[in-house]
């Protein structure tokens, strides 16, 4: 849940969570949050919280109500966004991205994007994003027609999307989290292998094994795998009627983990493989 | 006509080092050129109802539907192959199949599949999708992927709002805008290559893309390709050593020589003395 943080010169004086959908904050009593300070108006502004999105509206105070250091009338909250009445600030803190109890992974399922909740989504936040709020700038793109589902409105409405397609009855989760860093393998942490020849034309020579799999052999004849994982290195059949062997054994079709200076012979050449530093 | 002489396929499916449930599902029938690989969405074990029905009902009545036609020729009414009258056909039976049980019980409600689907004829490939699940192919040294995804994703990087760098570190990579199963008014994306001998094509879900790079993967097919289960096989190991956060499948068809439909009466004796 969002909520804000009410503080002076620096000191919090306190947190409060935004659970009705109408927060008023001025220097009257009956107000939801009350800030007892003449630079405040009894009636000065009014949040407006629709499921995860809230929305600070000023409501004519004398003062005015600054966010981030400008004068606001309407404004889409985003989180860690200051909110200034006189000498008071708020700063709005947004729901978490994880909510406790939902594992990270539950929000990597794939789900769909109805045109149904695409559609509400956009009217969602085309009737939020009114002109003279500050909104993301990927709001203010909308095209006008509505039929033009255009690629800018469906960005748009993605923040919104996930909200509108959970009323919308599709199977979908209500919070979308940041995804992994994709395709940054976690770089193996064993350490880097490599193989020296031993026998035949290219005796001696050394090869690292810093890619994920390296070939070995001679295609047609005898093939077999290096591949790098991240608990170690793995040599594997890949074709050829001969199998690699390990240490003068066999090692058959199956996976066979290397170990350091294990000797391997491949289509009649043998070479040593070993780890480095 | 008889493919399996022509066409050489492995696959492989796991549920990855996260998820318990595999929602993925694969089928394949190299004697007709058929290959159909379906990631699953929906509560409890929806998806996998929804991705099994897909895969299950496409490749059999396609093949079925293969068994009357001669996919080769020109439909008159569309100016396109018969095969992708057939494809469509399949591809919309299967969609209205999920769609009605989805509504008509409770627990499969709002259940839907993504869909990537080969068919083989004719020395051509034709591709229908929907989805994230993608069709890549490798020949010679070139690998690239044939289908672009139905993903908020994609759509943000074509209409510029991100980069590709940025959207590899984007937040909603799992927003598909289009799927088999959620709407009767699908439109399947449906696409034809030449396909050549030697060629390598690879379907897979977005738990591979995800976790592996394009260059890895191509790697991996261009120094296995000899050994297609094997490649298979250190795929799907790939995405789960690199964290294998959702369930990996992945489908490979080797192309083994040309396969002409055989069109006249003699030829077509002969494919079938074959």
């Amino acid at each position: 849940m969002a909520k804000l943080i009410l503080s002076m010169d620096g000191l919090v004086l306190k947190e409060i969570p935004l659970v009705k959908e109408r927060t008023t904050i001025g220097r009257k009593p009956h107000n939801d949050i009350q800030i007892d300070n003449l630079a405040v108006s009894g009636e000065h502004a009014v949040i407006v919280t629709i499921m995860n999105d809230s929305f600070l509206e000023d409501l004519g105070s004398t003062n005015g109500t600054m966010v981030n250091g400008g004068t606001i009338k309407k404004h889409f909250l985003q989180s860690n966004d200051v909110i200034e009445l006189g000498k008071y600030k708020l700063k709005y803190i947004a729901e978490a991205a994880h909510p406790v109890g939902a594992s990270a992974a539950d929000f990597e399922k794939t789900m769909v994007l109805r045109p149904s909740a695409i559609k509400a989504a956009t009217e969602q936040a085309r009737a939020t994003a009114s002109p003279t709020s500050t909104v993301p700038s990927a709001e203010g793109s909308l095209p006008q027609r509505r039929s033009e589902m255009a690629e800018a409105t469906r960005a748009a409405a993605a923040q919104q999307v996930a909200s509108a397609a959970v009323s919308a009855g599709t199977a979908s989760r209500p919070e979308l989290a940041p995804a992994p860093a994709v395709a940054q393998a976690p770089k193996p942490t064993q350490p880097l292998g490599a193989i020296q020849i031993l026998s035949g034309g290219n005796a001696g020579k050394e090869l690292e094994l810093t890619k994920p799999l390296t070939t070995l052999g001679k295609p047609g004849t005898q093939v077999a795998v290096l591949t790098r994982r991240p608990h170690g290195y793995f040599i594997t059949h890949v074709e050829g009627t001969q199998h690699p062997q390990v240490n003068g054994q066999s090692i058959g079709s199956t996976p066979h983990a290397l170990k350091d200076h294990d000797v391997i012979e491949i289509a009649g050449v043998k070479m040593e493989f070993f780890l480095k530093g | 006509m008889d493919l399996s002489n022509a066409l050489e396929i492995a696959s492989s499916t796991d549920p990855g080092m996260v998820r318990s449930h595999n929602e993925d599902a694969v089928a394949s029938d190299a004697a007709h050129g058929i290959a159909v690989l379906a990631d699953g969405m929906g509560g409890y074990n929806a998806g996998e109802v929804a991705s099994g029905m897909a895969t299950t009902m496409i490749a059999s009545e396609l093949a079925r539907a293969l068994g009357r036609a001669r996919p080769y020729e020109i439909d008159s009414k569309t100016d396109c192959p018969v095969a992708e009258r057939l494809l469509r056909e399949q591809v919309l039976s299967a969609n209205a199949s999920i769609y009605h049980a989805a509504q008509s019980q409770p627990q499969y409600a709002g259940m839907g599949t993504t869909l990537v689907t080969c068919l083989f004829y004719d020395n051509r490939v034709m591709v229908a999708h929907l989805g994230d699940s993608r069709l890549y192919r490798l020949r010679g040294e070139e690998f690239e992927q044939l289908t672009r995804d139905h993903s908020l994703l994609q759509e943000q990087i074509d209409s510029g709002l991100l980069t590709v760098e940025q959207a590899k570190t984007a937040q909603h990579k799992n927003l598909v805008t289009r799927a088999l199963g959620i709407d009767l008014g699908i439109e399947p994306e449906i696409h034809e290559y030449p396909s050549k001998p030697g060629d390598i094509y690879l379907l897979c879900s977005d738990g591979l893309c995800d976790m592996v790079s394009d260059e890895d993967i191509g790697m991996a097919l261009q120094a296995l390709g000899t050994n297609l289960n094997l490649a298979a096989q250190q795929l799907v190991q790939m995405a789960n050593d690199n964290g294998g956060r959702d369930n990996v499948s992945v489908i490979l068809v080797r192309v083994l020589r040309e396969y002409p439909a055989a069109r006249g009466v003699m030829a077509r004796f002969f494919a079938w003395l074959k």
